[in-house]
C-alpha cells in the first residue's frame, strides 16, 4: 500500500478511536486498558513475517528476532484475552431485583 | 428493572461528544470501512509485495474492524463480553492470514513460540490478583513495546522479508523513518514501562527520582533521536553507510524510556500507565506503516487514542496539567502545607460499635472507596458489611473518584470481583449531587479524593480538583490507619476534624469486620 493510503486508514481510524474509546464506561476503564493491550499485539503478524523468512541475507538474525517477538507478543494476546474475559466476567448486575427495588 | 439496566449503562459515560452516538459511529465506521477497500485494492503494489491477492487486505481490514468492535462492546457492561470475543476472532484473522500467506520455513518453531507465550499469558492472567492489575497492565505494554523492537530490529536485518526494499535490495527511505519510530516508541514504551511496573509493584520506591538538568539531559536525547532517524532517511545504504544509526537509535529510546519515568512520582501512576497505554499502541501504528498492514494501523489508532483520552481523563480528575505529570516531580517537594497543624487539631474517634449503630439507622449511605482498601483486601469484607446494611433496610451506594486506585476503573473492577452489582455503583459526577441528602458518607482507604481544600484553599496542592463532597453528608464515617498519615498529595484533609466527622482508626479490613460483628 503507498503512504497516502496508509496514512488516510490511520488518519481515519484515530477519530473513529477518539469516539469509541469515549463512548466506554468509566466502570470498564481496567478492561478497557487490558484489552486494548491485547490488541496491540497484533504486532505479532510483523514477528511472523520475520520469523517465517529464513534464506536471505541477515535472515537467520531475523528469525531468531521474530521468534522472540511472537513469544511476547502471544503472552500479550493470550494473557491479555484472557485476564479482560476474567474482569468482564466478574461485572454482575443486582440478583435479587424484586427484593432490592423494594428496599430501594 | 429492565428499565433500570438500561438507563444506567447510558448515563454512565463522562462527556459524549454526541448524544446519538451510537448511530452516528456505524454509520462512521461502515463508511471508512469502504473508503478503506477502495484505498487499499489497486495500489497494494509497492515495495516488492506485489502480488498480494485483494482478500488478505481484505482480511486485514476485518480484523481490524473487529478490534474496533472490541472497544465499542466496552461501553456497557452487557455487550462487553462480546466485544472481546469479537477482539479475540479480529486477532485470530490477523494471524491465521499472515501465517497462510506466507511461506513458512519454520512452521515448527513458530507454533512452539506461540505455545510458550499463550501458556505464560494464560497461567498469569487466571492468577493474578484484580488488586495486582496496574502492575500486570505495565507488564504486559513492556511486552508489547519490546516486540516493537523485535520486529524493528528483524524488518532492519532482514527488509526483503518485509518486502520494503528497492530493486537493488536496499531499504526504502521511507520504510526507514517508519522504522526508526517504531523502534524508537516501542523502545520508550519498553523501558518506560519497566520502571512504571517497579514502582507499582513496589520493587522501586515511588518517590520521585529528581536528576539535576533532567528536562535538558530528556529533550536532548529526544532530539538526537529525531536527528538520527530523519538523517536515516538521507544515507545511502543504512547496513553498509551508517550500521551503528539503528542501534544507537533503539539503545537511546531505551535510555529516555527510562529518564522519563524515574521522576514520575506514586500518585501520578494512573496518568503513565495510561500513557504508555498509549505509546504501546503508536509503536503498532508505526510497524503498521512498515508492513503496509491495515489491522496493525487501526489497531495502533486505537490503542493511541484510548491510552491518550484515559490520559486526559485522569489528568482531569486530578486538575494537573499532562505537561506537568510528564515532567515529574509530583509529591517531592509538597509534604509541608496544612499537614504541619495536623495533629493539634480536635477531631473525634468513634469505635466499630458507634458506626454499626449509625449506619444501621441511616436511610442513605454513600460509601467511598480509595487504595487503601484495595491494599488492605478490605473489598469482600465491605460487600458483606453492605449486604447488612440492606437486610436492615438501608439504602447503600458505592462513590468511585476517577483516579481511586491505581489505574482507570480499577475501584470498580475490585468491587464487580467482590460480587459488588456494577448498578449500586456511580462515578462521581452521576453521584456527587446525592452527599446532600446521604446520612452516613463512609470514606474507606481514600483521602485525597474528598479533602474540600480542593475546592476552598487555592495554596493547596490540589486545588481545582474534582472531589467527592462527603462533607455534605449527616455523619462522615472515615476509616483510615492513623491520624498522622496523609494521602498521596502530601495534604491534610478538613474533612478529619469536622464537627459531624467520626474517625474510624484501624486497618480497613479489620474495622469491616469489626462492624460486621457489631451490626448482628
Amino acid at each position: 500500500m503507498d503512504f497516502i493510503s496508509i496514512l488516510s486508514v490511520f488518519v481515519m481510524a484515530c477519530f473513529v478511536g477518539y469516539y469509541v474509546v469515549w463512548s466506554v464506561t468509566p466502570a470498564l476503564h481496567t478492561p478497557l486498558m487490558s484489552v486494548t493491550n491485547a490488541i496491540s499485539s497484533v504486532i505479532i503478524v510483523g514477528a511472523l513475517i520475520a520469523a517465517a523468512a529464513g534464506d536471505a541475507v541477515g535472515g537467520e538474525a531475523a528469525k531468531w528476532l521474530g521468534l522472540a517477538g511472537v513469544v511476547l507478543a502471544s503472552i500479550n494476546i493470550f494473557g491479555g484475552f484472557a485476564v479482560t474475559e476474567r474482569m468482564l466476567a466478574m461485572y454482575k448486575k443486582k440478583e435479587r431485583p424484586s427484593r432490592e427495588r423494594g428496599e430501594a | 428493572m429492565g428499565l433500570l439496566s438500561s438507563v444506567i449503562p447510558a448515563k454512565a459515560g463522562i462527556h459524549r461528544p454526541t448524544v446519538s452516538l451510537g448511530r452516528t459511529l456505524w454509520s462512521w465506521i461502515s463508511g471508512f470501512a469502504g473508503m478503506t477497500m477502495f484505498l487499499s485494492s489497486p495500489a497494494y503494489a509497492a515495495g516488492g509485495t506485489a502480488d498480494i491477492p485483494a482478500w488478505v487486505a481484505l482480511a486485514y481490514l476485518a480484523a481490524g474492524v473487529l478490534f474496533i468492535l472490541a472497544l465499542r462492546g466496552l461501553s456497557s457492561p452487557e455487550t462487553s463480553r462480546a466485544g472481546n470475543r469479537f477482539g479475540m476472532l479480529g486477532m485470530l484473522i490477523a494471524v491465521v492470514t499472515t501465517l497462510v500467506t506466507h511461506e513458512i520455513a519454520s512452521l515448527v518453531e513458530i507454533l512452539i513460540a506461540i505455545g510458550i507465550g499463550g501458556l505464560i499469558g494464560f497461567v498469569v492472567a487466571q492468577r493474578i490478583a484484580m488488586t495486582a492489575m496496574p502492575q500486570l497492565v505495565a507488564a504486559f505494554h513492556s511486552l508489547v513495546g519490546m516486540a516493537a523492537v523485535l520486529v524493528a530490529a528483524a524488518a532492519y536485518m532482514n527488509p526483503g522479508a518485509f518486502g520494503i526494499t528497492d530493486a537493488a535490495g536496499v531499504l526504502l527511505p521511507v520504510s526507514r523513518v517508519e522504522m526508526g519510530l517504531g523502534v524508537a516508541i516501542g523502545a520508550i514504551t519498553f523501558s518506560g514501562s519497566v520502571i512504571a511496573f517497579l514502582k507499582l509493584n513496589g520493587n522501586m520506591s515511588g518517590a520521585p527520582i529528581l536528576l539535576p538538568g533532567r528536562h535538558v539531559i530528556n529533550l536532548g536525547t529526544l532530539a538526537v533521536i529525531l536527528g538520527l532517524i530523519v538523517y536515516f532517511y538521507f544515507v545511502g545504504s543504512p547496513r553498509i553507510d551508517t550500521p551503528w544509526l539503528f542501534w544507537t537509535v533503539t539503545g537511546l529510546a531505551f535510555l529516555v524510556g527510562f529518564l522519563l519515568i524515574i521522576p514520575i512520582g506514586g500518585a501520578d501512576m494512573p496518568v503513565v500507565v495510561s500513557m504508555l497505554n498509549s505509546y504501546s499502541g503508536w509503536a503498532a501504528a508505526a510497524m503498521g506503516f512498515t508492513l503496509g498492514n491495515t489491522a496493525m494501523i487501526i489497531t495502533g489508532a486505537l490503542v493511541g487514542s484510548s491510552g491518550a483520552i484515559l490520559s486526559y481523563i485522569m489528568c482531569r480528575a486530578m486538575n494537573r496539567k499532562f505537561l506537568a505529570v510528564i515532567a515529574g516531580g509530583f509529591g517531592a517537594e509538597s509534604g509541608g502545607g496544612g499537614a504541619a497543624a495536623a495533629t493539634d487539631r480536635p477531631w473525634k474517634r468513634g469505635s466499630a460499635e458507634d458506626a454499626a449503630f449509625l449506619m444501621k439507622q441511616a436511610e442513605n449511605v454513600i460509601i467511598v472507596p480509595g487504595y487503601g482498601m484495595a491494599v488492605a483486601q478490605a473489598q469482600h469484607v465491605l460487600r458483606e458489611m453492605t449486604d447488612m446494611l440492606k437486610e436492615e433496610g438501608v439504602n447503600v451506594k458505592f462513590a468511585i473518584h476517577p483516579v481511586a486506585g491505581r489505574m482507570p476503573g480499577h475501584m470498580n473492577v475490585l468491587l464487580a470481583e467482590a460480587n459488588v452489582p456494577y448498578d449500586e455503583v456511580f462515578e462521581l459526577e452521576d453521584i456527587n449531587s446525592e452527599f446532600g441528602q446521604a446520612d452516613i458518607a463512609f470514606v474507606i482507604g481514600a483521602n485525597d479524593v474528598t479533602n474540600p481544600a480542593a475546592k476552598t484553599d487555592k495554596s493547596s496542592p490540589i486545588y481545582g480538583m474534582p472531589i467527592l463532597d462527603v462533607e455534605k453528608a449527616k455523619t462522615v464515617l472515615f476509616v483510615k490507619r492513623s491520624m498522622g498519615g496523609v494521602g498521596y498529595a502530601g495534604v491534610d484533609n478538613d474533612v478529619f476534624y469536622m464537627d459531624n466527622t467520626m474517625m474510624l482508626l484501624g486497618d480497613a479490613k479489620k474495622m469491616s469486620e469489626e462492624i460486621i460483628k457489631n451490626l448482628d
